[in-house]
């Protein structure tokens, strides 16, 4: 199978070695645990394997199956061909990272015309190759502030509108450190929008963090927060929904000094949770003090254009126990993919796409606030996810949309005790104006009991 | 002539890929305030991007193209049927986020590959979630800081991490606030158990173990090592990187290891893909079994004889917490599941025998022309030293890029950080003995010009795209994107 | 061969300063500079007025290959920084106890520069990092 050796083989590098039986290569291993047996299913050919997981993956109920109004940090999008046509390249998928340039000219470049293109997107000066997710691409944030200020600035203020899961993570990761979270206690105003965190910000803050569009869809303008951080001497971090950026003022704009996102939406498929891809950008002040992988241009020796891996004297592999992150990989093939996609959709195709999950998620949120019992949670613009108040738990309402082949919004009671009742609806342009008739109609149904 | 970039590709006007008009009846844009006034992305046709990406892909070697023996890295062939289930619709198109009840598929899947990943490493417990090995390792460090804590025993913040360690070792340790004890390494390769000793008290919160270590040397004192740590109060994380060696040859729990991390991009055939993704599942013991970031995959209803059980996401009672969003990397979840549900038992046992036939095989060609530090039986990678004192100007890293003008990816150089000019090869064992003698024939006649023409070293690469890059300039121009220095001092 | 001059004092992290009255002025070492090779990137982390200790770290210093923090060898309160640093950190490799001093220091307690090396100590020391 994937192993070449012939008996042939065997025989005649035992030999070169020095050894009769290949069991004396493992004399080192204490006698008593040596050679266990392991109770693991028989092995199966390609042909059975293919069967065994083609039967679990029929066991699902995909977004291919349903119409899915799901979103909450993943979104499902159209993957042009193009992309995973380039993702299937050998060349690509089976390299290594590219410690070697002269070997990796094509990976190298790949990555540093994906910084190039976040920078673009995000309004920033530098992107780095990319951190595992969102969620943790938000507690690099954290920790790249806490760095910036040498410990001296222990305070972050965290939006309770950050997705949970984003700050379940940094909480994590913060468990052994004197870092202080503040700002999403549950006595924190979800209906408020980024002025109820200015009275949070002080001397000790190191970092605000916000989301953008937030977890409940909502779009702010985050200037004036930016501003009030800067008065105080705090850093802005701002999480964000890339495919929001194709029409939104970008943070940069608005003066963030960090946007970290999750960059599924271009052109990742949703995979149950990943690999997705955690962006991660900054102002040309602190890209010394951002974590990961950066990709720089230069030249050979022969004088031509070359690609390298540059300021790696801040990684774990150098810096040690001074690093203020152990990363040393990047999401490298979901860092191809988001760059292939920007390539092809390009700046007309990316606003257009944009524009639709636009349009679709207005059309359908007005559908459903013109329906007796349900109505939108919040006034605020939003992108192309929003929040309703429903007349049931929205556990209820699910079940009951999945019986029509709808895979309902997301129940934001799971997180937000308060909201009871409040579902988060994502359209994409993947919905069709059927599809979304098809909601409003059965949400009607739903609630006439 | 290199590949042009992106932006200089772009011509106004074009675009690779258009979407439908809008069904639906169009609502006002938010103020304009809110918009963004330009976008500048690059305008290009489907063809052009294809091409662009292409000729991109032949500047790069890979797996497909050719050996790769880097030492730890375990390049082994990513089979193309993980590929194709990876893909599957069923898969592909589902929502993390989804009723449990609509992806019973996936978490089946998730469920026997904790179960599988639990059986090879002889754990109780295993969390899917980590993203990477590094990831794992920070998951497997708050998890032993939260036994502690949990015991009320608050003074355990030291971690010792041997010499031959990974690299990330420490700066994770840091991380989670520990403080890094480095241990030396005696002279055979082994942990040195004199040092190890005086560091064993009430401070201890753990050892760092890599084994195999980076020399490729299976530690003779194990069991005694394990057996010290506990005995002081502290726990012992494996570094799972060197899983290859391992499969079905020791069970890393059996041997007394409370945590480690299983690498399912090295170990179980997921592809590298130019730096990630990876994924770096971690297995512990019974104690430990509550603390493992949540959630996990579990039965969360038995059925009876007319439903079959229901699979679900269940938070250990005193998880350290997420890591990170969702369930980890499902996709790799997909591919190292492909692989081995291909293997079995005896296939997994054959990987490993013949990832250590082939290092051995590898090292008895090399050992009489490069000199051998550690002489000991290796396990699935060795450690030679790229240097002859008769040639004093020609170092490891010149042997390195010269094997690449014999089409050679080059063995991992300067680490470990124990051995002089370090080659450090892995050759896995989805390589024939035909390709190793053909890399331990480049290895040979390399020698051999290092003594007659140790210029033809210095001035390697010869062959590649690309000659070697000035690192220098790169680091002080810092030209990070398209057409701009991030470099303008102010 | 490392250039070390006879009228400094030496610190085994192979930081020199330069006592004249109460007032010590700070750098790397030459044979500090060598071992990190090409120097892109230092930065002083501390500012004019600041009360440190010694050990504290002053500065970070970065090389493609490695990075090095920088300590104080003295206790006391910083009276000057050395902004031109920045801006041209290669100056590190080619006058490291000229150009490139880093800080200067009133200390505050002179007793710390006992335990110090003098050249020839710091030869010897240098001489036994191979």
């Amino acid at each position: 199978m994937f192993t070449p050796h012939t008996d042939a083989d065997r025989e005649a590098m035992l030999r070169a070695i020095g050894i009769d039986h290949l069991a004396d290569l493992f004399k080192v291993v204490p006698a008593k645990h040596r050679f266990p047996d392991l109770a693991l299913p028989p092995a199966e050919t390609e042909m059975e394997a293919v069967a065994e997981l083609q039967n679990l993956a029929w066991a699902n109920e995909s977004a291919r199956d349903l119409a899915c109004f799901l979103g909450a940090g993943a979104y499902n999008h159209y993957v042009p061909a193009a992309v995973d046509a380039v993702l299937r390249r050998g060349e690509f998928l089976t390299a290594y990272t590219p410690y070697q340039p002269e070997l990796s000219q094509g990976t190298l470049q790949a990555i540093f015309e994906y910084q190039s293109l976040v920078a673009a997107l995000t309004g920033m000066d530098v992107s780095n190759a990319s951190h595992y997710d969102g969620a943790t691409a938000v507690a690099e944030a954290v920790n790249m502030a806490y760095a910036n200020f040498r410990g001296k600035r222990a305070k972050i203020v965290l939006s309770p509108a950050l997705h949970p899961q984003y700050r379940q993570t940094v909480r994590t990761y913060s468990t052994d450190s004197p870092l202080q979270l503040v700002g999403d206690g549950p006595e924190s105003d979800l209906n408020a929008g980024p002025e109820a965190l200015l009275p949070l910000i002080d001397g000790e803050t190191a970092l605000v963090v916000v989301q953008y569009p937030d977890f409940f869809g909502r779009v702010y303008d985050y200037t004036s927060l930016a501003e009030a951080a800067h008065a105080a001497g705090a850093l802005l971090c701002v999480a964000i929904n890339p495919m929001a950026l194709g029409m939104l003022k970008t943070p940069g704009q608005m003066g963030a000094d960090i946007v970290t996102g999750e960059g599924q939406p271009l052109g990742i498929p949703m995979s149950f949770g990943g690999p997705y891809l955690g962006l991660f950008a900054t102002r040309k002040e602190f890209v010394r003090k951002m974590a990961g992988r950066l990709v720089g241009e230069s030249i050979d020796n022969r004088g031509q254009l070359a690609y390298v891996l540059t300021l790696t004297a801040r990684e774990q592999h150098i810096r040690r126990e001074k690093a203020t992150s152990n990363i040393c990989s990047n999401q490298g093939l979901m860092a191809l993919g988001s760059a292939v996609y920007m390539s092809l959709l390009g700046k007309n195709g990316l606003r257009q796409v944009a524009e639709l999950n636009y349009h679709k998620a207005h059309h359908a949120a007005a559908r459903i606030h013109d329906l007796p019992k349900y109505s939108l949670w919040s006034g605020a613009p939003f992108f192309n996810e929003f929040v309703i108040q429903c007349p049931l738990p929205v556990a209820e309402i699910n079940d009951l949309l999945l019986e029509h082949d709808i895979l309902g919004g997301y129940d934001l009671s799971q997180d937000y005790p308060a909201l009871t009742h409040h579902m988060l609806v994502a359209v994409t342009e993947m919905n069709s104006h059927e599809e979304i008739e098809t909601l409003v109609e059965a949400l009607r149904e739903v609630s006439n009991g | 002539m290199g590949e042009p970039q992106l932006c200089d590709l772009s011509v106004p006007g074009r675009q690779g890929i258009r979407f439908p008009q809008p069904d639906v009846p169009l609502s006002d844009l938010p103020p304009a305030g809110l918009l963004r006034d330009e976008l500048p992305l690059p305008e290009m046709s489907e063809l052009e991007v294809i091409r662009h990406y292409t000729r991109l892909s032949q500047l790069n070697y890979s797996i497909d193209t050719g050996y790769y023996p880097l030492g730890s890295c375990t390049m082994k062939y990513n089979p193309k049927v993980n590929e194709e289930t990876v893909r599957l619709p069923g898969f592909a198109y589902a929502h993390p986020l989804q009723p449990v009840e609509t992806v019973q598929g996936s978490l089946v899947l998730l469920y026997n590959l904790q179960e599988w990943l639990k059986e090879i490493g002889g754990f109780a417990g295993i969390t899917l979630q980590p993203a990477a090995g590094a990831h794992g390792e920070l998951t497997g460090v708050l998890i032993i800081r939260a036994y502690h804590r949990s015991r009320g025993d608050h003074k355990r913040d030291k971690i010792l991490i041997p010499d031959s360690a990974h690299g990330t070792n420490p700066a994770t340790s840091a991380m989670s606030g520990l403080r890094v004890v480095e241990l030396k390494s005696d002279a055979r390769g082994n942990v040195d158990l004199e040092a190890l000793k005086l560091e064993c008290d009430d401070t201890l919160a753990g050892l760092m173990l890599t084994n195999p270590n980076t020399l490729g040397l299976f530690d003779e004192n194990v069991e005694e090592v394990i057996r010290m740590v506990h005995q002081a109060g502290g726990l012992v994380y494996g570094d799972g990187a060197n899983m290859n060696a391992l499969l079905g040859i020791v069970r890393p729990g059996d041997l007394g290891i409370d945590v480690l991390h299983y690498n399912l991009h090295k170990t179980f055939s997921t592809p590298h893909g130019g730096g990630g993704p990876g994924s770096g599942p971690v297995g512990v013991a019974e104690n430990l079994v509550d603390f493992l970031p949540g959630p996990i995959v579990d039965v969360i209803d038995m059925g009876d004889e007319e439903t079959p059980p229901l699979y679900g996401l269940v938070q250990p009672p005193k998880s350290i917490g997420r890591v990170k969003a969702f369930h980890g990397h499902f996709g790799m979840a997909v591919r190292a599941y492909t692989y081995l549900v291909m293997h079995g038992a005896q296939g997994l046992r054959q990987i490993a025998e013949m990832a250590v036939l082939n290092a051995n095989y590898l090292l008895s060609r090399l050992r009489d022309t490069y000199h051998l530090p550690y002489d000991r039986v290796c396990m699935h990678e060795f450690v030679l030293e790229g240097r002859w004192p008769e040639v004093p100007d020609v170092h490891a890293l010149d042997i390195a890029k010269r094997l690449m003008d014999y089409k050679f990816h080059p063995p991992t150089n300067y680490f470990p950080l124990i051995v002089h000019e370090a080659l450090m090869i892995e050759p896995t064992e989805t390589e024939s003995k035909e390709t190793l003698d053909t890399f331990a024939d480049a290895m040979l006649k390399i020698a051999e010009e290092a003594h007659t023409n140790p210029q033809l070293l210095k001035d390697a690469p010869h062959n590649t795209p690309v000659g070697r890059v000035d690192e220098v300039k790169a680091a002080k121009e810092l030209v990070l994107c398209c057409g701009v220095s991030a470099l303008d001092r102010e | 061969m490392s250039n070390i001059p006879a009228n400094l004092k030496f610190a085994e992290s192979n930081e020199w300063i330069l006592v004249e009255g109460s007032t010590g002025t700070v750098g790397i070492s030459d044979y500090a500079q060598n071992q990190l090779s090409d120097i892109v990137f230092a930065e002083i982390v501390v500012a004019e007025g600041d009360e440190i200790k010694q050990g504290d770290t002053i500065a970070t210093i970065e090389s493609v290959k490695a990075a090095a923090d920088v300590y104080s060898p003295v206790s006391g309160k910083i009276v000057a920084i050395n902004e031109d640093l920045g801006a041209a950190p290669e100056v590190i490799n080619s006058s490291p106890y000229e150009a490139a001093w880093i800080i200067k220091i009133e200390l505050s307690d002179p007793a710390e520069l006992k335990p110090l090396m003098d050249a020839v100590a710091y030869g010897a020391h240098v001489e036994s990092q191979g």
